[in-house]
């Protein structure tokens, strides 16, 4: 593993950190694998470019990839295939590839790995590394770049991948020297997964894995201007604590960093201690059971009257790795008008950026929230247990008006929101369930109980439809033992169905709901809404009554999955139990929904969190709560 | 919107003011001027970038610029407390009787005359921005025939050097 204390002091020149046999410094806290603080000696061994690329990714911890070989890594696929603590997972598209790595990030709390070639593999890299920049993830993608002598000619396979993703990594390392190679990879380990996690990206130039060089583990790494902050400042959490304290309207606003740092159980202590409303936001569904009665769901475009009305009326935001994002805020001038702001992130950008804060906490969240209860207790012996009786009575008359709910479909087909809202019951809260984008991934996050993080994956920030499947493929390998919904709808699951190939062929047994309403169905409800019911290009024909192209069950049947289809309500229930039955093969179950079903409630886009609407033209009279 | 002057400390490697430059692109941020060198250690260079912004969205630069791995400082430099300066070079047409007038106004703005042509002269002036505007309306009368100038380099007054803790990490490992 890479060593040093954290923020790491650079290390000039590349040598080896310590003598043969002497011990290892102590690991940088924040790096998953448990086995990483046990001393290991300096291992050097003379080797090529490219067995020094799997050594180090061997040394770094990395268990599995998801890759497809080409030109450009093929010198690395074949030291690879001897291996043996690396699994290697060969996808069927560099997307997948790159999903899947995500989605075993997200599952596991461990460094995604994805591998590809130069060129075009690169190049198809990039929607699942802006996905993983996007929301956060721990993601190193290696990919392979033409020999360092045609960089810059237009070779054949060649894309300049550090320039294209130089916006959308946390970092890239572009690497022709075969020496630089273990530096780089601890260093590209070590930017992914401390601070806010993110991607980064490794392009490695095809003439370095082919020349003899060193490798030398562990490394030092050389980050001179890498420094984040996980320790809270004392004085602004003193006082958050006080607001907290003192607040008669407070909400505790859960963002996605709770997650990643993975504070719920002191997420937990600190809501119960308040006594505060909480709403977690999409990224943080499962941060706090959803069980949890002061839990109020999720706010947001489509979120709960009851968390958006809260938020809205608050007097105090207590935002936890949270960004205001526009999905959350609506109308950014009217969000939360009577709030005063505390913001803790671990990135300091994020304090700030949309909304300005009263009290900005740069740390990590686990720090953050450790560090503010005794404070909190201290700030409650002073001036007693906050009296929040109206609050909640607001908080619950709005709870009890207008619960989530949908309207049975007309057409007789399936209500999609019963078909999650059985799969999450049946399938339970030791499940995951990942999604889509759409109107599926919106009531997956509505009406599935999530009761412990990482139990929810989905595309948030960049909402990439087609994340499903193969983030499920990633998120199975990574805890094999949990049964993994892929949660999808017909759309999306066009767009990245061919790894089913991958799940069937290397025992991957995820099963696939595919929400079929036969259309771009978040797409035609703006459609509904907002363009008079003009259905421009949202049709899709895979539903009942079409001309089922594709059939998906055929395609499950093609995949060597398991097929079935469901298209009445009353056998919902045994069509789900069938396909948790099946565990020695991937599942597809096609459910025919209805296609005029929609989500509610919904804040339209860039209005005012006030004009929510509980369902289609029902607006909350806010002034009678007042 | 008012603008600021703000020292870069960056690790003096390949690609880095690309970094800079995108950042600055992609957040919608508006360069005015940007200067990049190498500074007394050659690990480190720095580049000087002047920007239109308000106080908040200054904040925003600093801060993303703050998160790109390789840099590895930001220091406003204040215009009080800072001295700043462009380079200039331009040829002005300079013929016959005019040009005494030109080598006057050239002496006045402590510029100095590096090239000459029966018909032309190319002058050299430093300063501030101030100054060097100030030297091209009074050449402009004669016939400005081209303009090439620096972007701002700055420096803080007094005997600090901000390099000074960006060093100490750099060495404490060497």
């Amino acid at each position: 593993m890479v060593q040093g204390p954290h923020p790491a002091p650079p290390r000039r020149p590349a040598t080896p950190a310590a003598p043969a046999g002497a011990p290892e410094p102590r690991e940088p806290a924040r790096l998953a694998e448990p086995t990483a603080a046990r001393p290991r000696p300096v291992v050097t061994a003379q080797v090529t470019g490219a067995k020094s690329i799997v050594r180090s990714l061997e040394e770094a911890g990395a268990e599995v990839v998801f890759g497809i070989p080409g030109g450009a890594i093929l010198p690395t696929y074949d030291p690879l295939m001897d291996s043996t603590r690396l699994r290697h997972i060969l996808v069927r598209h560099e997307q997948g590839g790159g999903h899947a790595a995500t989605g075993y990030a997200q599952a596991t709390g461990k460094v995604g790995v994805t591998m590809a070639t130069s060129g075009p593999g690169a190049t198809n890299l990039v929607t699942p590394i802006a996905d993983a920049n996007m929301d956060s993830i721990p993601l190193v993608a290696i990919t392979g770049q033409v020999g360092a002598s045609l960089i810059g000619t237009d070779a054949f396979q060649e894309a300049d991948i550090v320039g294209i993703t130089l916006p959308i990594t946390k970092h890239n390392f572009l690497v022709t020297d075969p020496d630089d190679i273990p530096r780089t990879i601890a260093e590209a380990f070590h930017i992914a997964s401390t601070g806010r996690p993110g991607p980064v990206l490794v392009d490695i130039a095809k003439s370095a894995m082919q020349t003899d060089t060193t490798f030398t583990w562990p490394q030092q790494l050389d980050l001179p201007g890498y420094h984040p902050v996980t320790k809270p400042h004392g004085k602004q959490i003193r006082e958050a604590a006080r607001l907290l304290a003192t607040a008669r309207r407070p909400v505790l606003m859960v963002g996605g960093g709770v997650i990643r740092s993975g504070a719920s159980a002191e997420l937990r202590r600190l809501v119960d201690e308040s006594g505060a409303a909480v709403v977690t936001t999409l990224m943080a569904r499962g941060a706090l059971p959803d069980t949890h009665p002061q839990h109020l769901g999720m706010p947001g475009m489509h979120g709960t009257v009851a968390a958006v009305a809260a938020l809205q009326k608050a007097d105090l935001v207590v935002a936890l790795g949270a960004r205001f994002d526009d999905r959350v805020t609506g109308k950014l001038s009217s969000f939360a008008p009577n709030a005063t702001i505390v913001h803790a992130d671990i990135d300091p950008a994020e304090i700030g950026k949309n909304r300005a804060a009263d009290v900005p906490i740069v740390g990590d969240l686990r720090e953050v929230i450790t560090d503010l209860l005794p404070e909190l207790a201290r700030e409650q012996v002073q001036h007693g247990k906050p009296d929040l009786e109206a609050w909640w009575q607001q908080i619950d008359s709005w709870r009890e008006t207008f619960p989530l709910g949908y309207d049975e479909p007309t057409d007789g087909h399936l209500a999609p929101q019963h078909v999650i809202s059985r799969i999450g019951e049946l399938s339970g809260p030791e499940s995951i369930f990942v999604s889509g984008v759409g109107q599926h991934q919106m009531w997956a996050a509505q009406f599935i109980k999530y009761q412990r993080p990482n139990s929810w994956l989905n595309s948030g920030g960049l909402g990439t439809m087609g994340f499903s499947v193969p983030a499920a493929m990633g998120a199975k390998v990574g805890q094999p033992d949990r049964t993994v919904w892929a949660i999808d709808g017909d759309g999306c699951f066009q767009m990245t169905n061919q790894e089913l190939a991958t799940c069937t062929i290397n025992e991957i047994p995820i099963k696939v709901a595919v929400i079929n309403n036969s259309s771009l169905g978040m797409v035609r409800q703006w459609q509904t809404l907002f363009y008079e019911s003009r259905y421009s290009n949202t049709d899709l024909h895979t539903g009942h009554g079409t001309i089922h192209v594709p059939d998906f069950v055929k395609l499950a049947d093609a995949y060597g999955a398991v097929g079935l289809r469901c298209e009445t309500t009353a056998d919902v229930d045994a069509t789900i139990k069938r396909a948790m039955e099946i565990d020695d093969q991937p599942v597809v179950v096609d459910f025919t929904v209805s296609r005029d079903s929609m989500v509610w409630p919904m804040v339209a886009a860039g209005v005012s969190n006030d004009d929510i609407q509980y369902a289609r033209g029902i607006s909350p009279a806010w002034d009678r709560e007042d | 919107m008012s603008r600021h002057t703000l020292s870069v400390l960056v690790e003096n490697k390949p690609g880095v003011l690309t970094r800079v430059a995108g950042l600055f692109a992609r957040r919608s941020f508006n360069i005015h001027s940007l200067a990049v060198g190498p500074t007394e250690h050659d690990e480190i260079s720095r580049i000087t970038v002047v920007v239109d912004v308000d106080a908040l969205p200054l904040e925003q630069v600093t801060k993303q610029l703050n998160k790109l791995i390789n840099v590895i400082k930001i220091v406003e430099l204040e215009d009080a407390a800072s001295v700043q300066r462009e380079l200039l070079l331009v040829k002005v047409r300079a013929e016959g009787p005019v040009r005494t007038q030109v080598l006057e106004v050239v002496e006045l703005f402590r510029a100095h005359v590096v090239d000459v042509v029966p018909d032309t002269v190319t002058i050299e002036a430093t300063g501030s921005p101030g100054k060097l505007t100030a030297l091209l309306a009074a050449l402009e009368p004669f016939g400005v025939r081209e303009i090439v100038q620096s972007g701002i380099v700055a420096i803080g007054r007094g005997p600090r050097s901000i390099t000074d803790r960006a060093l100490e990490r750099v060495t404490r490992s060497a």
